[in-house]
């Protein structure tokens, strides 16, 4: 429709308005100076840079860990002995102190320092790290590591995320890092204080395409320069290590970056939800990086590497919508309206047999993937299929779970309305994490 | 943890898709349009199953062998006749689910007679064609409300009442009819019985014409009087109040996830005859998020998903059957998810493919017709959804009706 004297007039009005509101403020943010306001205003520049990583025993190849045993031909879901003792005193872990702090997490945009020692006493980063380089796997089990991200998830996304990002990086580290790159980064997960790091591949784009990062990283000698915008990065304020996606000439790459490196700033960017994880922007202002900090040693697999995340937040949103059912259950039983329990009625009660039957469906497309991920098998495919289902899902447990709970859904009195915020970072996030 | 079909099940699903390509899809169209007719080819066809079945009954994909096991694996893991049976019924359904639900002695009475039945019964029926007869003109879904009476004189029953839907009912050798042995002991008096055509008393009284599933006849039965040998009854005579219908609904843990399986057969039909069609429209390489493509490679990337976890889900009820675990729930999550992603895909691959779709040129149009009773027979939706939903909430039928 063309626009008539009327529309001119209220669109003259908002101009003088909008101008007006911005002056009086001194917030003028245009395109030309948006740089300019962001660094301005909120980035600053990473201040802990007081680690210094050396390779002090340098490795002659990578510590390359296998899956867990043989697979027997048998189409199986039962979980190995280990694997059900993992889970228990992560599920422990997850209700009695996760879940807890929950709402604190949330309001606070960041996890305890607490929670995270507990958190380390589970051991999850210790058995990411090869025993050649002092940590504890015998093995590596993608496997495993998904049903950690469910469990924790169980008790709270945010918080979960916050831990398991420095667990995802020495996984990346132990699955493509180079001798040079275990020996310099891995080792200090290992020790009695492991670094806080982080996976840095969303951009802050409409339908952005991991495989298409519009992050460059340009070779200059015996070093790469990066430029370029990460989001959604967690425990970005705090990290001293990243992995960072950026393009090359050939293809996506991932580049290991230090905190404090020159160039590099981070500004806190609070969103819908899993706010605990302590998600940041990140600015690569021509940071420069070894080229022997590209990650890889040959067999490094950039679509992989994307895949294993996607495929731990489809686990998270599995652990997630888990709790999700498992609360609006008892509510819905409890609740009554009408002289009886709201569940004795087919339209909530319909509700909630659905949401347990796509839970489902999500976890069996979820651990088709990542079964065959740790079997060495091709999974491009399947978690595709996995990330395309559990969005879409995960979001419908999140969004009925509270209109089971009505009113009382809508309000902080409840867990359900900070679950339906979560839940809404699947299908948004990139990166951040691996299996 | 392994989600992968183990390589033992090669063969049996690659004789299926021989089967559906070979045998199904050539004289599918023309027994949609001959309604009624009974499909000839299928009985040679039915003699080399049973030759598959008796080789290797663990691995044969026919109906009769639901309810058995396959060798257990190391830790007693076992992927057993009901997972075969199921990756069968996906392949055969993938050329024609009305041919499928015709394969002479592969009907859901027998699975009812393999689940319950005593060695004695199972010796008795070998061979014999058994039909599934529950429904009647006044109870659908609701089993429980069943009339059809079974009075003991003597060593016989005697059975009065209508039954209707009775899949392959005219064609089989003998129907497994559902029946109550005192309509005031409500669901725990309701007892099978297995009726042979040709006993007095028995009567055809029509044949549906149907939306789709066309080859396949759907017979209304009369029963007046008719007497039946007391030792034709599945399962225990007695009316156990306590054990109430399990053991009628027992069946239903191994049915389910084949019916799961017939609609992810058809679902996929259909998915795979739209991408040949769309082949120049579409860049399906799994590369690109969901979202970026375009409108028609979204939509296909969904229903594949859609139908890839019904797939798992219908194999996973299928595994705990095999592995004795209680699997009621599960079966009904896979009997209900594949009903509805079968047809919602049949559906929009007949939309999406244009005029072609809709068109009788194209299978497209009855797929789209077919997959409609998988998502009715055997407990609807709803159905399963009210048992699923009264098991997580714990509620009892007269609590969550």
């Amino acid at each position: 429709m063309a626009r008539d004297a009327m529309g001119y007039a209220l669109s003259a009005l908002n101009h003088l308005a909008g101008s007006g509101v911005l002056d009086r403020l001194g917030v003028r943010r245009t395109a030309e100076n948006i740089s300019y306001y962001l660094s301005r205003s909120s980035f600053s520049a990473i201040s802990t840079s007081a680690r210094q990583f050396r390779n002090l025993n340098p490795l002659k190849r990578p510590q390359r860990l296998q899956a867990p045993g043989e697979t027997r031909d048998l189409f199986d879901l039962n979980i190995t002995d280990e694997q059900r003792m993992i889970r228990e005193s992560v599920q422990e872990f997850a209700r009695e102190v996760l879940r807890e702090r929950g709402e604190a997490g949330d309001a606070e945009q960041g996890i305890a320092a607490g929670t995270l020692e507990q958190a380390s006493e589970l051991g999850l980063t210790l058995f990411a790290v090869p025993e050649a380089l002092g940590g504890a796997a015998t093995e590596r089990s993608p496997v495993t590591s998904m049903l950690v991200a469910e469990d924790l998830a169980h008790g709270d996304m945010g918080q979960a995320i916050a831990i398991l990002a420095p667990v995802s990086v020495a996984n990346a580290l132990t699955q493509w890092g180079s001798a040079h790159q275990q020996g310099t980064y891995l080792v200090e997960f290992a020790g009695d204080h492991p670094p806080v790091a982080t996976i840095a591949v969303s951009e802050p784009a409409p339908l952005f395409d991991p495989l298409r990062p519009a992050c460059t990283a340009s070779r200059r000698g015996d070093h790469y320069v990066l430029k370029g915008t990460k989001s959604l990065v967690p425990l970005a304020a705090q990290a001293e290590l990243f992995l960072v996606a950026a393009m090359t000439d050939d293809g996506p790459g991932v580049f290991i970056v230090e905190g404090g490196s020159e160039g590099l700033s981070v500004a806190a960017d609070p969103a819908m939800g899993i706010r605990a994880s302590g998600q940041g922007r990140l600015v690569l202002d021509g940071v420069k990086v070894p080229a022997d900090n590209r990650l890889g040693a040959g067999d490094f697999d950039y679509r992989a590497f994307v895949d294993l995340g996607t495929l731990a937040w489809c686990s998270l949103a599995i652990g997630t919508s888990q709790a999700m059912l498992d609360y609006v259950i008892p509510y819905a039983n409890e609740r009554t309206a009408f002289g009886e329990p709201i569940s004795h009625r087919q339209g909530v009660a319909f509700l909630i047999s659905d949401m347990a039957i796509e839970l489902d469906a999500m976890r069996m497309l979820t651990w088709r993937a990542v079964c065959r991920a740790e079997q060495g098998l091709p999974f491009r495919r399947e978690a595709h299929l996995a990330r395309t289902l559990v969005k879409d899902k995960a979001m419908g447990i999140g969004t009925n779970g509270v209109q089971v709970l009505g009113g009382h859904g809508y309000t902080h009195e409840y867990p359900v309305e900070r679950w339906y915020r979560d839940l809404r970072a699947t299908g948004i996030a990139f990166g951040g994490l691996h299996l | 943890m392994n989600l992968e079909i183990p390589k033992k099940f090669r063969s049996l699903v690659n004789n299926a898709h021989q089967v559906a390509a070979g045998t199904f899809r050539p004289i599918s169209r023309y027994y949609d349009r001959h309604e009624h007719e009974r499909p000839r080819e299928l009985d040679m066809l039915a003699s080399i199953l049973d030759g598959f079945n008796e080789g290797d009954p663990s691995n044969s994909a026919g109906a009769a062998t639901t309810g058995a096991n396959g060798e257990a694996g190391a830790e007693g893991v076992r992927n057993g006749s009901n997972m075969g049976v199921c990756l069968g019924a996906m392949e055969l359904c993938y050329g024609d689910v009305a041919l499928m639900l015709s394969l002479p002695r592969q009907g859901l009475g027998n699975a009812a007679i393999s689940a319950v039945a005593t060695d004695e019964q199972k010796q008795r029926f070998d061979g014999k064609w058994a039909a599934m007869a529950i429904t009647e003109p006044g109870c659908g879904s609701d089993s429980g409300a069943i009339r059809t009476t079974a009075r003991r004189e003597g060593d016989e029953y005697v059975l009065n009442g209508e039954k209707i839907y009775v899949t392959a009912g005219e064609r089989a050798d003998c129907v497994v009819v559902w029946a109550t042995l005192d309509p005031s002991m409500g669901k725990a008096a309701i007892k099978s019985f297995v009726v042979e055509w040709g006993t007095p008393g028995m009567e055809l009284a029509r044949l549906e014409k149907k939306l789709g599933i066309r080859a396949s006849d759907t017979a209304a039965i009369h029963f007046q009087d008719c007497r039946v040998p007391a030792e034709n009854l599945l399962g225990s005579p007695e009316i156990d109040t306590s054990k109430g219908f399990a053991g009628a609904m027992q069946t239903f843990d191994n049915t389910r996830p084949l019916v799961a399986a017939m609609a992810v057969g058809c679902g996929r039909a259909a998915l795979e005859r739209l991408k040949e069609l769309l082949a120049d429209h579409v860049n399906l390489d799994y590369d690109q998020p969901v979202d970026n493509g375009s409108a028609v490679e979204a939509e296909i990337y969904r229903m594949e998903a859609e139908w890839e976890s019904a797939y798992w889900l219908t194999v996973r009820a299928a595994w705990m059957a095999d592995n004795h675990q209680p699997n009621s729930v599960q079966a009904s999550m896979c009997k209900a998810k594949a009903g509805r992603v079968g047809n919602w895909i049949t559906l929009r691959c007949a939309e999406l493919a244009g005029t072609l779709g809709y068109s009788e040129e194209e299978l497209l149009e009855k797929w789209a017709r077919d997959s409609k009773i998988l998502d009715i027979f055997e407990g609807t939706q709803q159905i399963q959804n009210l048992i699923i939903a009264r098991r997580l909430l714990g509620l009892s039928s007269s609590e969550l009706r």
